[in-house]
């Protein structure tokens, strides 16, 4: 429809891009999740046509898709950020602390961990965008500090979540909301929130310009540290949120909450085809390669596989995918310097 | 309006009004790299000011100084139509009107041209949403209009990647002119442009001036300055080694010092 928009269609040496090529990786993506659905489905019909499974899949995929989601902003920036798991305890230890141990009421320690998150997201971001330190290495360096700040304040040790305790928290994060799993209806919700503001507002389109070249987006006036940092605390403020999430779901806080999140929700991401190089990348793509690597785990152990493949199976789709993803990248590259 | 134009025009007339920007004593250090000592540069309204110099004689740093890019070094001081400016950003510069189309382009080559077109402005509706239906349909029409490029006809959602320099060229100085910019600063904007292309480039510098307006207009090739400008600036390591109006100097004897400035650092 925006096709006619172009003006005089006869002048066009380049044709509009294809809506393959604009959505191309996002199409890739949810149809590599049909396939493997399907294939679930032929391996294991007994299993995968019982609704439980699902309702599985849309508690736990949610405790690690959230921070996909925010992360989905860091990497499009062209930064990584590897101290989530951290910051997951350490919020969630926040919101203990401030309940728990303080007596607060639970929205008090809603906004205490919030608050700590951002603040993480914050020092991170001043790092990487202020000081210009990379983030593969900085962020590894605050994963330790966040986790060893954690650990000394909760002493080591864990704290109940009860439903008796936090019947408000239970509500909220744990019980279903008519039958359907209200971990995948705040994901969704997010997911909705994050779309826009990736989408639709100005600070999504200077993550793009930011990522794809920082130099040039200084040029024309974007204040680069405060996107990156911007980004840096939408993965804070976010891990926590999933760190409450996971926590609740489990009835209790462990001091090692996040542990076994990283690959998982960093894998949801480039699975999602967001760039490796920054620049570009899509909140739809990591909503849906969430939910396929949540279903990998779970799928096969059902289908009656050796659980031993389950890291196997990951690995072949995050390498085949961000592949796919780099040779696709050179192709169009290629495509222009040739002029076809 | 086209009065006013004209009258402005030659640049003895404009010393007498106050500049659009000047920037006085300005000096820029990287380290140990002076890249600026002591600049003195003036434009005035509905003046195209000529900037030349060798390759490392400071054009860009300059530039990039009256953009806010960069700060100059302390007692350097920056005037906008007179007024002392303190807080000077990029930011700040556009939105008082002052455009440039940068030697790299700054562009981003990997979002499709709308992004491009509104890159740090880009227009909200009313709910402070990006209104992304308003930059493609203006974006459209900007390319169909001002960017009379000989393939221009591109579409808006198109990745600047496949575009050619000619076209990524059209892109920058678009995005300069629809601005309504006060002031515009071409930085060596024919460079790696077929001739066709250099030649829209030049009538749209001339077109600057017909809409009384101003431009810093940098380039290598002499033959491309000369003829567009009214006043010229020598740059030379990083300070102005001479400036002329185009009615006290010819071409020939333009070209004569710019071998001896080059050679000797002296333009006498």
């Amino acid at each position: 429809m925006t096709d006619t928009a172009a003006g005089k269609p006869a002048n066009n040496r380049v044709a509009p891009p294809s809506a393959l090529r604009r959505h191309g990786s996002q199409l890739g993506i949810i149809s590599v999740g049909l396939v493997m659905w399907l294939s679930f489905v032929i391996a294991a019909p007994a299993v995968f046509t019982n609704v439980n499974i699902y309702a599985a899949f849309a508690q736990t995929t949610p405790q690690f898709g959230i921070i996909a989601l925010a992360l989905t902003f860091v990497v499009i920036t062209g930064e990584i950020d590897l101290s989530f798991p951290s910051v997951m305890a350490l919020g969630t230890a926040a919101f203990c602390l401030v309940t728990a141990y303080g007596g607060a009421p639970w929205y008090l320690g809603l906004v205490v961990a919030f608050a700590t998150g951002a603040a993480c997201g914050l020092l991170n971001g001043f790092l990487v965008a202020k000081l210009n330190i990379p983030s593969l290495v900085i962020t590894i360096g605050t994963s330790f500090l966040f986790r060893g700040l954690e650990l000394v304040l909760m002493n080591g040790t864990g704290v109940p979540l009860t439903a008796k305790e936090y019947p408000a928290m239970h509500a909220i994060f744990r019980e279903p909301v008519f039958g359907f799993p209200v971990q995948t209806l705040w994901m969704i919700v997010i997911a909705g929130v994050l779309w826009v503001l990736l989408n639709r507002t100005r600070f999504g389109a200077h993550v793009f310009l930011v990522g794809d070249n920082p130099t040039s987006a200084r040029l024309m006036g974007i204040n680069v540290v405060g996107v990156k940092t911007g980004a840096f605390v939408l993965v804070g403020v976010l891990a926590v949120f999933a760190g409450i999430l996971t926590s609740i779901y489990g009835y209790y806080f462990w001091p090692t909450t996040g542990d076994g999140f990283l690959l998982n929700t960093i894998a949801s991401v480039f699975l999602g085809g967001t760039s490796v190089f920054g620049g570009t990348g899509s909140v739809i793509g990591t909503f849906v390669a969430s939910y396929i690597i949540g279903a990998i785990n779970a799928g096969i152990v059902s289908a009656g596989i050796n659980a031993f493949y389950t890291q196997l199976a990951f690995g072949f789709v995050i390498v085949i995918s961000v592949v796919l993803q780099i040779i696709i990248e050179r192709r169009i590259r290629r495509q222009s310097l040739t002029g076809r | 309006m086209a009065d006013t134009a004209t009258a402005t025009a030659t640049a003895t007339k404009a010393e007498a009004k106050t500049p659009v920007i000047e920037l006085k004593n300005v000096t820029k250090t990287f380290g140990e790299v002076r890249s600026l000592s002591d600049v003195n540069f003036a434009v005035y309204p509905g003046e195209i000011v000529g900037l030349l110099g060798d390759n490392g004689a400071g054009k860009s740093t300059l530039v990039k100084t009256i953009m806010g890019f960069h700060s100059p070094d302390p007692g350097g001081e920056i005037y906008f139509h007179g007024e002392r400016i303190h807080e000077w950003s990029v930011a700040r510069a556009r939105s008082l009107g002052i455009e440039t189309v940068y030697q790299e382009r700054a562009l981003c080559e990997k979002q499709p041209i709308w992004r491009n077109m509104f890159m740090g402005r880009e227009p909200r509706t009313k709910w402070g949403l990006l209104d992304v239906k308003r930059m493609r349909e203006e974006c459209s029409r900007l390319m169909s209009d001002h960017m009379g490029f000989t393939s221009a006809a591109v579409h808006p959602d198109n990745v600047v990647t496949t575009m050619s320099g000619g076209e990524k060229q059209g892109v920058a100085i678009t995005r300069a002119l629809h601005f309504d910019a006060e002031l515009v600063i071409l930085d060596e904007p024919t460079m790696g442009l077929s001739l066709t292309e250099t030649k829209k480039t030049l009538d749209f510098v001339s077109s600057i001036k017909k809409a009384g307006k101003s431009a810093v207009f940098i380039d290598h090739n002499i033959f491309h300055v000369y003829p567009v400008v009214d006043r010229l600036y020598v740059l030379d390591r990083g300070r102005v080694a001479g400036v002329y109006n185009k009615s006290q100097i010819s071409m020939d004897d333009l070209i004569d010092r710019l071998y001896r400035v080059a050679r000797t650092g002296e333009l006498e």
